[in-house]
Formats: structure tokens, C-alpha cells, sequence
């Protein structure tokens, strides 16, 4: 099949992929190999990572929940401030995750906006696992919402409109066609949303902190493990490092090629004989 | 037990009133950009116009104007929407595509299952309950698509453009399908195609510049166009002018003499129709009558069934191949159209 790429390209595509490829093969070539086991094994690395895994799951549902009407919203929505809207939603991409950490203890801190008022009634958020999630849901929720609000702009609204005629309520619409014809997009934001959860560091330790057992996620304890013990902190990056391209490899597909899916049932198969 | 619509869209150049009565079936005919399909959204909801008021069975669908604000949502108007793609959803099979519209309605799962079989039934599509939207032909789609419009039992039904993405084997067989389906139901069907006219609908009417140019019953319109669309789908030549006490004058001055069945006051704005094939065409002065013999320029030549069909600006006559070849007609030559004033029909516009 002609592709059209030209060599150049191809070369230079090879190059970015090698500066991807470069510095894991490199971390694993000072995997001590003989402790490994043991040293992933360990009581503080299995708290850390079972932390990690509770909390970025939360913070995906946080992500779906808050991300899949915001994503509609400025997908499908016409309203003024619209375009303000997104670069707002999508700000934490841009943002150092540390000025994010900050942002979210004014707010939700002892002495922030809302923690004081949190505070009366008896609930506290900084430097607790609610902060770890808070934080990941704030740098990961962009993710989902780009990756669904491309999806909904790609699949257009004809089949909405169609639903609408045939006398289905905007809910109807929303759960048994708008939601089945994204499912992909929705999926592959979600698992983006997890992955950008799993690896958040700077939002985490500024806003939560570093509890053993509470706040401490595996980048947390990484990052405390190199100082003392580098072979501990070698195994848990590779630990991540595998933990993330299982669940992006399981189930993040990418973009579907074109034309795929049967969107539309004049675009089938030519030469097929018509009825 | 009427359907009325008045609507007007600045932003469009839509300005269209219209009214149909139950279990009436009308085409809307007009060139690209006439304001076909913006007729349809309108009436589904999916457009808000300006101003104006729909009414089916007594019931509003909108009224907008000043001081009044009277919004029917789309799917509470009754109006299934069946369009040139048949957008069935990919993700359910054709019976639950068909079942959508019943059990958006509130129909249980089950009934609605049964009233989506009776309807792939009705177009001889039982067998393809099953099959995802994906594995059905674009004559196969586009009928499990009618049925889902039909499911859900519309005041009124809206056709857009319903066969012309079909190919020249699929669209006879839904072609007739329709007439069968669309008998005794209100149903607005935009076409390109007069057989779709002819065929479908008891009512035409021709959409030029988001206007309604022409309003009548199908015959009548085809045989008697007034706008120059009309008589194109017709295929008859139109010349408008002014009546005469001979036939027709038009503003460039040609006389055009023939048939009239109602007297026609002198003075008033007419049309001559005559079909391309009552026209003869000679390279020299016509011999006989003066009347009805124009010098015209070719600027087209192309094949039209076994004829060649010679385009002269807005007129055309239709000669035989071996009549062109001795002519030598080419674009661009000079010749004289002749039309017996027996083939012309006049009437007022």
C-alpha cells in the first residue's frame, strides 16, 4: 500500500522515537535484576503503589463524571465565553503541576476559599488521600476532555438530530446514541486520564504532601527512594513505567483509521451487491 | 386536521408558507440552494426560524415573532425525518434501530420489538432484522431506515432527498416501496427527480431562491409549467413574455404564435411551452411561415437518448445524429429554430 510518507520522514520519525526508547532502555540497564523482586516488594512500595492504583481509579471516575458534560458543553454547546471555557478546562496541561499544587491549597487548604468553610464543617482535604485524588483529577481532566471533545466533534451531530426527530429526549439521546457513538473516545480519554494520574508528582506532594500510606504515591516514593536507596528507586520507575504501558497498551487504540466503525452504511464495502 | 407553516429566515433568504392537507404528499422541486432542506429542518425544529407559525392538528409548533415565543422541542413535534444518508445508528442492529422511535415514545421493549418487525416487514426487510448498519447495502440501509421513520407514526414525514444516494439498482425498488408506504400519509419529500414527483407525490411544488416559485397538482405543474425550473424538469422549452393578440411577444421581441384552450387577454404576462423535439433546426431563413422561426447561436451539443439535443442560451431542440452531421452544427454557428405553432402551448403566468 503507498503510504506517502517520504524517507526523510521516516528517518527523522525513527530519531524521536529513539529519544522516546533511549532513556528506559538505559534505566533498565541499572535494574539490579537479582533484588528486583524483593525490592518492588517491599511493605512501603506495595503501600505506594496500591495507593497509586486507588487513587488514580478515583480520580478517572472524577475525570468521566466532570469531563463528559464539560466535554459535551464545549463540543456541542454555542454559548458566549465558550472558547474562554476550554482554554480554562484545558489550562492544567499547560500549567507546572506545582502551580496547580499551590492553586488547589488555596482552595481547598485550611485557610483557602472553600477549606475554611470545609474546615467548620468538619472536613478536612489538605495533605489527605481526598488531595491526592483531587490533585491527579485536576491534571488528568483535561485529558479526557480534549480526547472526548474531538471524538463528539469528529462523529457530528446528524445521528443526534435523526434520534431527536424520532422523538427521543435529549437524555435519550445522550445515553443510546451520543454515548455509544464516542465509546472509544470516551475510553481512550479515560485511559489517558488514569495514566496522567498514575505519574502525577508536583500537584500531589504541594497540595497533599508525602504520608506514607496516605498521600505517598509511587512517583512520591520514587522520587524519596533515589536519594537514599537508587536501586529501590530504578525498580519502582520500571514498576510504573510497566504498569502504565500495560494499561495504555490494553486499552488505549488511538485514533480508528477512517472510515472504520460503519458509520454510515453508504460508506460499506464497494462492489457489494445492492438490494 | 391540517398542517400550516409560515416561516421566514433572514439569514437564509427563507421565506415559505404552505399547508397540506391529511394524507396529503407533496414534492418540493428547486434548484441547489433553493431552500429545500432548510424547509425540512425547519419543520423538524432543528432550525429556529425568524418569525412565523407551524401548526399540525391543531397543535403548535412554533410561533415566533413579536411577543410571541411558542417552541415545540424536535421530538415532541411528531415529524420522523427520513434523509438522502440513512444515518442508522452503528451500534444497533436494524431491529433496534427500527424499535428506537417506539421506545423513545415510552413503548415497552418488547412491543416495540414486535411494532419494529411489523414495520421491516413492510419494507421487505424482515430478514435483515438482525444485521448491524454496517453489514447492509445502501439500498438495504436506506429501507431499514424508512422504516424507523415509519415506526414512529408522524403526523408528518419528512423525505429528504430520499434515493439520490442510491444507485440506479436500489433506487426503483425504494422508489416504489415509498409509494406504497406513502400512500394516505402527510409526508413532505424533497426530490431532484420528477419521476419522484410523478410517482410519489400529489402536489408539487418548485423552491426558487427560498421562495415557493410554483404550487400545484403534479400534473398540472409538469404540464404547465410557469417557472423555468419546472419546465426544465418537464423538459419543455418556456418562453415568458407578454400575451398578444397572436400568442406570446417576449421582451426581447420574438413573437411566439400557438394552441391556447382558455382565451388569453392581450396584455397580461403569459408563457409559450414547446418540447425540444417540436423544435427543427436549419442553417438558413425558415421557408413557410414567418412565425416561430428565431436565428439563434449553438453554444451546446449533447447527446439526449438517441437524439442530439442543441442548446441555443435558454432553448433548446432535439435533432438526430445524422440531422447534426449534415447540418455541421458545432457550438458557436448561427441557425434558425423552428416551431410549429401547433406544438406550442400558451397560457398565462
Amino acid at each position: 500500500m503507498y503510504t506517502g510518507i517520504p524517507r526523510w520522514v521516516a528517518a527523522i520519525a525513527a530519531v524521536g522515537a529513539l529519544f522516546v526508547l533511549l532513556p528506559l532502555a538505559a534505566m533498565l540497564g541499572r535494574v539490579n535484576w537479582p533484588q528486583f523482586i524483593p525490592l518492588i516488594t517491599s511493605e512501603s512500595s506495595l503501600t505506594a503503589l496500591g495507593l497509586s492504583l486507588r487513587t488514580a481509579a478515583a480520580s478517572t471516575v472524577l475525570c468521566v463524571l466532570f469531563g463528559v458534560p464539560l466535554a459535551l458543553v464545549l463540543a456541542r454547546g454555542d454559548f458566549p465565553g465558550q472558547r474562554l471555557l476550554r482554554s480554562f478546562v484545558l489550562l492544567p496541561l499547560v500549567l507546572p503541576p506545582v502551580v496547580g499544587g499551590i492553586a488547589l491549597l488555596y482552595a481547598f487548604g485550611r485557610q483557602g476559599l472553600l477549606g475554611q468553610s470545609l474546615g467548620i464543617a468538619g472536613l478536612q482535604i489538605a495533605f489527605t488521600t481526598t488531595a491526592v485524588i483531587l490533585a491527579q483529577t485536576f491534571v488528568a481532566l483535561p485529558f479526557l476532555v480534549v480526547s472526548l471533545e474531538g471524538a463528539l466533534r469528529s462523529a457530528g451531530s446528524r445521528y443526534e438530530s435523526v434520534a431527536a426527530t424520532l422523538g427521543a429526549r435529549p437524555t435519550t439521546v445522550l445515553r443510546r446514541v451520543t454515548l455509544p457513538l464516542v465509546l472509544p473516545g470516551l475510553a481512550s480519554g479515560a485511559v489517558l486520564s488514569f495514566a496522567r494520574s498514575l505519574g502525577e508528582f508536583g500537584a500531589t506532594l504541594t497540595f497533599a504532601g508525602s504520608l506514607p500510606g496516605v498521600t505517598r504515591t509511587l512517583p512520591l516514593e520514587i522520587y524519596l527512594q533515589r536519594e537514599t536507596d537508587a536501586d529501590a528507586a530504578v525498580a519502582l520507575s520500571l514498576l510504573l513505567v510497566v504498569v502504565a504501558v500495560v494499561v495504555v497498551g490494553l486499552s488505549y487504540r488511538g485514533p480508528a483509521p477512517a472510515g472504520s466503525g460503519g458509520r454510515s452504511a453508504r460508506t460499506g464495502t464497494p462492489g457489494r451487491v445492492p438490494a | 386536521m391540517t398542517f400550516t407553516l409560515d416561516a421566514a429566515l433572514a439569514a437564509r433568504r427563507f421565506d415559505v408558507s404552505l399547508s397540506l392537507a391529511p394524507g396529503e404528499t407533496v414534492a418540493v422541486l428547486g434548484p441547489n440552494g433553493a431552500g429545500k432542506s432548510t424547509l425540512l429542518s425547519v419543520i423538524s425544529g432543528l432550525l429556529r426560524p425568524d418569525t412565523g407559525r407551524a401548526e399540525v392538528n391543531g397543535r403548535v409548533l412554533f410561533e415566533l415573532g413579536p411577543g410571541v415565543h411558542t417552541w415545540t422541542a424536535p421530538h415532541r413535534r411528531g415529524t420522523a425525518l427520513l434523509a438522502q444518508d440513512p444515518l442508522l445508528f452503528p451500534h444497533l442492529s436494524a431491529l433496534e434501530n427500527v424499535a428506537f422511535g417506539p421506545r423513545s415514545a415510552g413503548m415497552p421493549k418488547r412491543e416495540a420489538r414486535e411494532s419494529a418487525r411489523h414495520w421491516l416487514a413492510e419494507v421487505d426487510a424482515a430478514d435483515l432484522a438482525d444485521r448491524r448498519p454496517g453489514e447492509l447495502s445502501g439500498g438495504q440501509a436506506q429501507r431499514v431506515a424508512a422504516a424507523r421513520a415509519l415506526a414512529v407514526d408522524p403526523e408528518v414525514l419528512l423525505l429528504d432527498e430520499p434515493l439520490s444516494a442510491l444507485d440506479i439498482h436500489a433506487a426503483p425498488l425504494l422508489r416504489r416501496l415509498l409509494k406504497r408506504v406513502l400512500a394516505g400519509r402527510r409526508a413532505i419529500i424533497v426530490t431532484h427527480d420528477v419521476l419522484d414527483a410523478y410517482m410519489l407525490a400529489d402536489r408539487v411544488i418548485v423552491m426558487e431562491e427560498g421562495r415557493i416559485t410554483e404550487d400545484g397538482p403534479t400534473r398540472e405543474v409538469l404540464r404547465r409549467p410557469r417557472s423555468r425550473f419546472a419546465a426544465g424538469l418537464a423538459g419543455l422549452n418556456l418562453v415568458s413574455g407578454t400575451v398578444t393578440s397572436a400568442g406570446i411577444r417576449t421582451a426581447g421581441g420574438l413573437e411566439f404564435a400557438g394552441q391556447h384552450d382558455a382565451p388569453l387577454v392581450a396584455g397580461q404576462a403569459g408563457v409559450a411551452a414547446f418540447p425540444p423535439s417540436a423544435v427543427s433546426v436549419f442553417l438558413g431563413e425558415a421557408h413557410g411561415s414567418p412565425r416561430n422561426s428565431f436565428r439563434v447561436t449553438v453554444t451546446d451539443l449533447e447527446p439526449h437518448g438517441d437524439q442530439i439535443r442543441v442548446r441555443a442560451g435558454e432553448l433548446s431542440a432535439d435533432v438526430t445524429p445524422a440531422a447534426s452531421a449534415d447540418l455541421g452544427l458545432a457550438p458557436g454557428l448561427d441557425v434558425y429554430f423552428v416551431v410549429k405553432a401547433a406544438a406550442v402551448s400558451i397560457y398565462p403566468s
